[in-house]
């Protein structure tokens, strides 16, 4: 026991050594392993984390810490007069990685490499298109299939993209994630191997860091890259530390085990703001946690019923409770940080008298009825069981019998596509900051059984998306969405629950950190003081 | 005292040592454990919570004070006598969240041991009795039980029901019991090569005789521990069902699914999560503890 | 002595087949659509969705699936994760030693720590010794794990900073994964500190995760070799001057031990429940935490695969304890 013992403090005397020999390393405790290395093939903020926004580049890019579109790999672009062509001109002695085993390459970045990644995704027949299962969600989300007519490659530096018709926010997703640059000539070397899956498992791109080692659940290793076209990253090693659950990254980002750590609990923050080691950082998040009435079912097919039930809830109290102060009451659908938010919009005020009277007025007593509680933690939606809670309290107070229902995720979002609700609790979040990428999803007509849990079709407000989308002025199009925010806010088909603030606690000798208002992580720019 | 001519009746004064009944006997041998005493104490205290919460409670559980979020318990500083245990995030008060929530795990303890209890004894002894083909059969189920870790069954069970109290404890009932029908079963081959057994079976008893008066008193030494363990288990499986979503759902005051539900104020408000906790904890202990009263004063052998 | 082990092993296959069954058939009860999942709030369309389900095989009739699933397994083969697309069994490969070492340190843990507490305490019943182990073992056993994991890692942790929050090894390691086993990996590496690092890492976990296991086997020590003990041929044998060490390590642990093995047989289903939740809080990738994801994500092929493995080495476990049984007991081996 005692021999034990002196192992045990040897330990610990090895450790703290070891802990300050390398100060260049730094680490991220992410919340989650990714689900993959090729971002194409799937949806979730945390592979985009360790794939999209490390290992790879796009033709162009948001501009870190702004939902800005700047140039990536494309240098420049034209747009045709009838916005149906678009021609991006590459970037010039762009360097792919090269693996210590396995791929190492033998020429720059060209078009090649852009033609390749698009046309795995879009051409049925493509060799690569059905490896590693072939969904590819975001492109087909974006409806980019029917978009894209044809890629063409005009010249080694020289893409071409043919649309099959205008459609204003193009470029900006070709700056998501789905649209990052793989090496053709590793997709090649690959294939002729006979081991096409490996592309997506140990890809190499031109990004400012490369994949070294990954462990399921516990730690992947990437190496600065020290050929990256802006310039070598300022920190040699980056670590992404698994640790799925908030309170422990909150204890190893104070231990000094980690710099970085995403989604802290809400509970949690007023404590971060008053820790010395840490630099709380903050920025109103891009999304809306929502509760949605199901239009086509009794009573809430009755604007007054849904203008009621909105007056009887105190929303304040949701962002007091759940969000801990962290949040933002929301009166529009889309987030305030978003052009074209209406600001004028009037919210219905906390007034339970009025919603009782106006309930009577509808003729409904006694209302049964259910509130849906998402069963997973959203950042629209810290803790959905306890929002559903405050408003069954809040809905008793006029006379509203509510009942709680939870279901398993996937079943949950597929029960509450088929309007299988009578209220349900959901959210979104934004993936290129466009506004048409909030309310054509969550509202128009076409989203009534997919998207659009209201099961809400207004003829006036979907003709207003449809006129907006066609056109390229920013300004205009702005005009006719903040005319739907009001039509949308008279017809109430949700309650606007929430903006959440999205926190990023950094450890204080982190530098150069920027929060990004669309949820990714970027490391290139940080750097760490002794 | 009638002063009888019959001589032959003593009245009890006249006797030595009083002839105990087995109650009295029981009860002179759990006394003088005082672990379990306080444990029964504990509990009987609870019970009566339990019971009157309605009364004894000071505010209704599922009430929020939305004025009064995540206050701290009364004795420190910003607490309020109001709310003498403090109150959780959206202002519920902790202390008649705990109350009532002692109905309910309690209510889930009994179900769950009584449950698993009775069916494993049964299985237990009738495969350990009878061996053979029937033995066979009740081995071979439970060890595809025993081969899948509980808490996994628990949750699938939980997620083909569907997440609700009840589910919830019929899936930790099924999955405790190859405990029960293990350990009866081990220890009636034991009994069986015992000399007592061999002879009550020449003397002619029946299999019913043989299994439930002759055999099961003799085994129920490991099984009361393992029950009042169960107790602890029903409790605390049932809290990790909470953890994952899959125990009462809300408002309900479980003692599992506050503790789950508080989690993650767990570096901020102290109390919301450390009560639940202690008070299962503390809960836990005392079945515990009486079970230890139990077993050392029903086990016939450690009484000669 | 053969012919005992040998009908031992013909039972474990209709066990066997009972487990692919009920892993099939318990999976495919749960209302869930993977697809749904992995779509998330995006969602997907109806032909989208059919076609998604062809690709997966989910479209075919059960007994297909069943079928395919079985010969499957006797191909080594347990298909591939809906959502990585990696095959079960590498990802299981991946993570499995992870839990392994864990559960091992925890085993350790729990029997080097209960089987002498309980022991001692039944020699010197009624002694503090014995109510202190009583208490502590007590107090274990009715410890909410996560709880507990957190009190630990909060107080250790956070305040007083003696053990690392999580992870296996220090991130400024930079090993090379041969074995898989943490404190083996480093040892092979050579590098300075990564083998203490390895350990100090696994200094809470084991301990959480070794809780109730170490109540449960010092309890049931305890209560066995009490009533070892106060059997006659101890007695006896003491009554005959013999050294009471002697008696109690020659006569009453042997004949205790018989349910005291048992006990730690059931421990390993209980360590592997057990590990999902504490991996879980102390990050730790091994299967537990990787099974619940999969429970949560419908992902079939890797619920099915992961149980029927883990299933595969309990039942092995469960095999050797039966075997211990039969040899540290001969009266059951010769009943039957």
């Amino acid at each position: 026991m005692k021999k034990g013992l002196t192992k045990l403090s040897l330990a610990l005397a090895a450790s703290a050594f070891a802990m300050s020999a390398q100060a260049q390393t730094f680490v991220f405790c992410s919340e989650g392993s990714p689900e993959g290395f090729n971002p194409s093939l799937y949806t979730a903020g945390t592979t985009f984390d360790a794939s999209s926004k490390t290992i790879f580049n796009r033709l162009v890019e948001f501009e870190v810490g702004t939902t800005n579109v700047e140039p990536g790999l494309a240098e420049s672009w034209e747009v045709s007069e009838d916005g149906l062509e678009y021609t991006f001109h590459l970037r010039k002695g762009v360097k792919f990685h090269s693996q210590k085993k396995g791929f190492k390459p033998t020429r720059d970045f060209n078009a090649d490499d852009v033609v390749f990644s698009f046309l795995r995704q879009d051409d049925p027949e493509h060799p690569y298109h059905k490896i590693s299962g072939g969904s590819y969600e975001y492109y087909n989300g974006m409806g980019m299939p029917e978009l894209v007519k044809e890629v063409v490659k005009v010249d080694d530096y020289t893409v071409k993209f043919v649309l099959s018709k205008p459609e204003a926010p193009f470029i900006a997703n070709l700056a998501m994630d789905f649209a990052s640059i793989f090496s053709a000539e590793q997709a090649d070397a690959l294939l002729a191997a006979g081991t096409p899956e490996k592309l997506d498992l140990d890809p190499v791109g031109t990004g400012p860091f490369q994949k070294v080692q990954y462990q399921k659940d516990s730690i992947i290793r990437y190496l600065g890259n020290q050929d990256y076209w802006k310039g070598a990253p300022q920190i040699d090693r980056l670590v992404f530390s698994i640790t799925p659950d908030a309170s422990v990254r909150y204890a190893k980002l104070k231990a000094g085990e980690c710099h970085v750590m995403p989604y802290p609990n809400p509970a949690d923050v007023a404590q971060m703001a008053e820790d010395s080691e840490i630099n709380l950082m903050s920025q109103e998040g891009l999304n809306v946690g929502y509760l949605a009435f199901n239009t086509q079912k009794k009573p809430f097919d009755d604007v007054r019923v849904r203008q009621a039930l909105n007056l009887a809830l105190n929303k304040q109290a949701i962002i007091d409770a759940v969000f801990q102060g962290a949040g933002k009451v929301a009166k529009n659908p889309l987030p305030p940080t978003i052009w074209s938010y209406n600001d004028a919009t009037v919210d219905y005020p906390y007034d339970p008298e009025k919603a009782k009277a106006m309930l009577a007025e509808a003729g409904v007593t006694d209302l049964k009825t259910n509130i849906w509680a998402m069963p997973v933690q959203r950042p629209y939606n810290p803790n959905a069981r306890r929002m559903a809670e405050i408003i069954q309290a809040d809905w008793a107070k006029v006379g509203v019998d509510a009942e709680i229902v939870s279901y398993e995720w996937g079943e949950y979002l597929k029960r509450s596509k088929e309007g299988q609700h009578d209220t349900v609790l959901l959210g979104w979040t934004g993936d290129n900051g466009d506004p048409d990428n909030f309310l054509s999803v969550l509202l128009s007509c076409d989203a009534v059984g997919g998207g659009n849990r209201a099961m809400w079709c207004n003829e006036t407000f979907s003709d207003l998306l449809e006129k907006a989308k066609q056109i390229s002025d920013q300004g205009e199009r702005a005009k006719l969405y903040e005319e739907a925010q009001l039509v949308f806010k008279e017809q109430a088909p949700w309650v606007t629950v929430a903006h959440s603030v999205v926190y990023k606690p950094v450890r204080k000798e982190v530098q150069g950190f920027k929060i990004d208002p669309l949820g990714g992580h970027h490391f290139y720019e940080v750097s760490l003081k002794d | 005292m009638s002063d009888s001519t019959n001589t032959e009746t003593l009245s009890p004064e006249q006797v030595g040592p009083q002839p105990q009944t087995p109650l009295q006997e029981f009860w002179s041998y759990f006394s003088a454990n005082t672990g379990a005493v306080i444990g029964l104490v504990f509990i009987v205290t609870m019970i009566i919570v339990a019971l009157s919460a309605n009364w004894l409670a000071p505010h209704s559980p599922i009430e929020q004070y939305r004025d009064a979020l995540l206050m701290p318990p009364a004795w420190v500083e910003g607490g309020s006598w109001t709310y003498v245990l403090g109150t959780d995030d959206v202002g519920r008060d902790i202390l008649s969240r705990l109350m009532h929530g002692a109905r309910l795990s309690l209510f889930i303890g009994c179900l769950v041991v009584t449950l698993s209890l009775g069916m494993g004894i049964l299985l237990g002894l009738v495969a350990g009795y009878f061996q053979g083909a029937v033995d066979t059969a009740i081995m071979r189920a439970v060890d595809i039980m025993l081969a899948m870790p509980s808490l996994l069954l628990a949750i699938a069970i939980v997620a083909i029901l569907g997440p609700s109290l009840i589910n919830a404890s019929m899936a930790i009932a099924i999955v405790s019991l190859p405990h029960y029908v293990r350990l009866t079963r081990a220890s009636t081959i034991a009994e069986l090569s015992k000399d007592y057994v061999v002879s009550s079976r020449v003397a002619g008893a029946s299999h019913l005789r043989l299994m439930f008066i002759t055999i099961l008193p003799n085994c129920l030494a490991p099984l009361i521990v393992q029950a009042t363990l169960g107790f602890s288990n029903a409790i605390l499986d049932m809290a990790a069902l909470g953890f994952l979503g899959l125990g009462a759902q809300p408002p309900t005051p479980e003692w599992g699914s506050m503790l789950a539900d508080a989690l993650q104020f767990v570096q901020r408000a102290w109390w919301v999560v450390t009560f639940p906790g202690l008070v299962i904890l503390l809960t836990v202990l005392a079945f515990n503890l009486m079970g230890d009263g139990l077993r050392d004063a029903l086990d016939p052998k450690l009484k000669q | 002595m053969f012919q005992f082990i040998f009908k031992k092993l013909m039972l474990v296959v209709p066990t066997f087949i009972g487990i692919t069954l009920l892993t099939f058939t318990l999976i495919r009860l749960i209302p869930g659509d993977p697809i749904e999942v992995m779509a998330g709030e995006r969602g997907v369309s109806p032909e989208r969705h059919a076609q998604l389900r062809a690709e997966l095989g989910l479209d075919q009739p059960l007994l297909i699936q069943y079928k395919d699933y079985v010969v499957n397994i006797f191909h080594g083969d347990l298909g591939k994760s809906l959502i990585t697309k990696t095959p079960v069994m590498e990802e299981f490969a991946s993570l499995f030693p992870a839990t392994v070492e864990l559960a091992t340190c925890a085993a350790l843990f729990a029997v080097l720590v209960g089987l002498p507490a309980g022991i001692i305490a039944a020699v010197k019943r009624g002694s503090i010794f014995d109510h202190s182990v009583m208490t502590f073992s007590l107090t274990g056993y009715s410890m909410p794990i996560f709880w507990w994991a957190l009190l630990l890692m909060l107080v250790f942790s956070v305040n007083l900073g003696w053990t690392p929050v999580s992870g296996r090894l220090d991130v400024t390691y930079w090993i090379d994964e041969v074995t898989g086993f943490m404190l083996i990996d480093t040892l092979l590496s050579g590098e300075e500190g990564a083998f203490a690092s390895a350990l100090h890492h696994l200094v809470l976990p084991s301990i959480v995760l070794g809780t109730i296991p170490m109540a449960v086997i010092a309890r049931m020590t305890r209560s066995s070799m009490l009533e070892v003990l106060s059997e006659d041929y101890i007695r006896t044998a003491r009554s005959k001057g013999m050294a009471p060490l002697r008696v109690i390590v020659v006569h009453a642990l042997r004949n205790a031990l018989i349910p005291v093995i048992t006990v730690i047989g059931l421990q390993v289903g209980i360590l592997l429940s057990g590990a999902i939740l504490t991996e879980t809080i102390f990050a730790w990738p091994g299967i537990g935490k990787w099974l619940i994801e999969s429970i949560a994500r419908r992902d079939y092929p890797v619920v099915q695969g992961g149980i029927m493995m883990v299933a595969t080495i309990i039942i092995v476990v469960n095999l050797i304890v039966d075997i211990l049984y039969g040899v540290v007991n001969p009266r059951i081996r010769h009943n039957k």
